[in-house]
């Protein structure tokens, strides 16, 4: 199936304009998801269809993928990097706090022959406020995060990942969500410099990973949001 | 998909007690060398984010004879098509597989295992 994009890129010497919707999620769904989802990390999958939709809409609506340097906080099993590099980024950074996460990031990334996906192992969730990701301020336009939710002893986290985030980033910030927590973000935010729109409303499908769900699968309400640095601080 | 020579360059050391964390120095113990699609347009932009002197410096670290390595950037990189080869097969062809990343400051050692470095940190060191 990856053989196909390569040659287009290779054809076009461009792989976003052509890349279509349905095509970019066709690719996504070979993307391999964790083994062993860890309750503690809150390790739930993106979707091949959430994310092809929100990888779409960031580069045809905003034109934030193309030629970006793209960091993605907490990249799992790299399905967003992928999707990203797929639209064009010009480099993508995984970083995630976990092993297993990223070895499994990388034999994707093998799979589908891409290079420019860069992974570090990093605690981008670190509760010290005040401190910096290993990365330069600045030294990438766009970042894209599924972050844990923090409902697993660990609340708070994803505002942690937010606020990592803005440091390192001149751009875009494109994050997933719970929409119960909508006003606070929209406040909290202001805090990292940063200003808020709500670029789409989902159900994000959580299948039943771990035991302690009772129900097949449970349906989140989440936003998608986009962060861009505040006007009198940019 | 190993950690490249611009991912080190942007790399820093945020260990307690570093003041600049940067460069960090390269030990390596496996580097490889990988051929990637040239997009010029992509290097004339990164060369805005890095520190070029940083390059020379890890190229000599890993191994790179002098001779392939621009000392200095030119004025005009945009049109010097033969630095922007050297600056692409430097940032994005070589790969460093196994080895540690060393904190000027402080020394930590930060191992990079299967091309992924390890950038975490304990919780007395934050």
């Amino acid at each position: 199936m990856f053989a196909i994009y390569h040659k287009r890129k290779r054809r076009t010497g461009n792989n976003s304009r052509d890349m279509r919707l349905k095509e970019l999620e066709g690719y996504l769904q070979q993307v391999r998801s964790f083994e062993e989802p860890k309750v503690l990390l809150e390790q739930y999958p993106t979707s091949a269809h959430i994310a092809a939709h929100l990888l779409y809409t960031m580069d045809s609506t905003y034109g934030d993928v193309e030629d970006k340097v793209v960091c993605d906080f907490g990249v799992g099993g790299g399905i967003l990097s992928i999707g990203a590099i797929m639209l064009g980024a010009g480099m993508c950074i995984g970083c995630d706090i976990d092993d297993d996460a990223l070895e499994i990031a990388r034999a994707n990334a093998d799979e589908f022959e891409i290079d420019n996906l860069e992974l570090l192992r990093v605690d981008v969730g670190t509760r010290h406020a005040g401190h910096l990701p290993p990365l330069p301020i600045g030294s990438v336009d766009t970042v894209i995060m599924n972050p844990p939710f923090g409902t697993k002893k660990n609340a708070g986290i994803d505002m942690n990942f937010l606020e990592q985030a803005s440091r390192i980033c001149t751009g875009a910030i494109y994050s997933l969500n719970k929409t119960s927590t909508r006003a606070f973000i929209q406040r909290k935010c202001r805090s990292f410099g940063l200003e808020m729109e709500v670029v789409a409303e989902l159900r994000y499908d959580i299948p039943q990973m771990y035991k302690f769900h009772k129900k097949k699968s449970v349906d989140v309400e989440v936003d998608f949001l986009r962060f861009t640095p505040t006007a009198d601080d940019s | 998909m190993r950690m490249k020579l611009l991912t080190h360059n942007l790399l820093r050391s945020r260990v307690k007690g570093a003041a600049k964390g940067y460069p960090l120095a390269i030990h390596a113990t496996t580097v490889e060398t990988k051929e990637a699609d040239f997009n010029p347009t992509f290097i004339v932009r990164m060369l805005d984010r890095i520190q070029w002197p940083v390059v020379v410096q890890a190229a000599s670290q890993v191994g790179v004879s002098e001779d392939k390595v621009p000392q200095t950037v030119p004025n005009d990189p945009e049109s010097d098509q033969e630095f922007l080869k050297a600056a692409h097969h430097l940032l994005l062809e070589i790969e460093v597989i196994e080895g540690e990343l060393e904190c000027p400051d402080t020394g930590r050692a930060f191992p990079i295992k299967r091309g992924i470095p390890n950038m975490l940190l304990n919780e007395d060191e934050v």
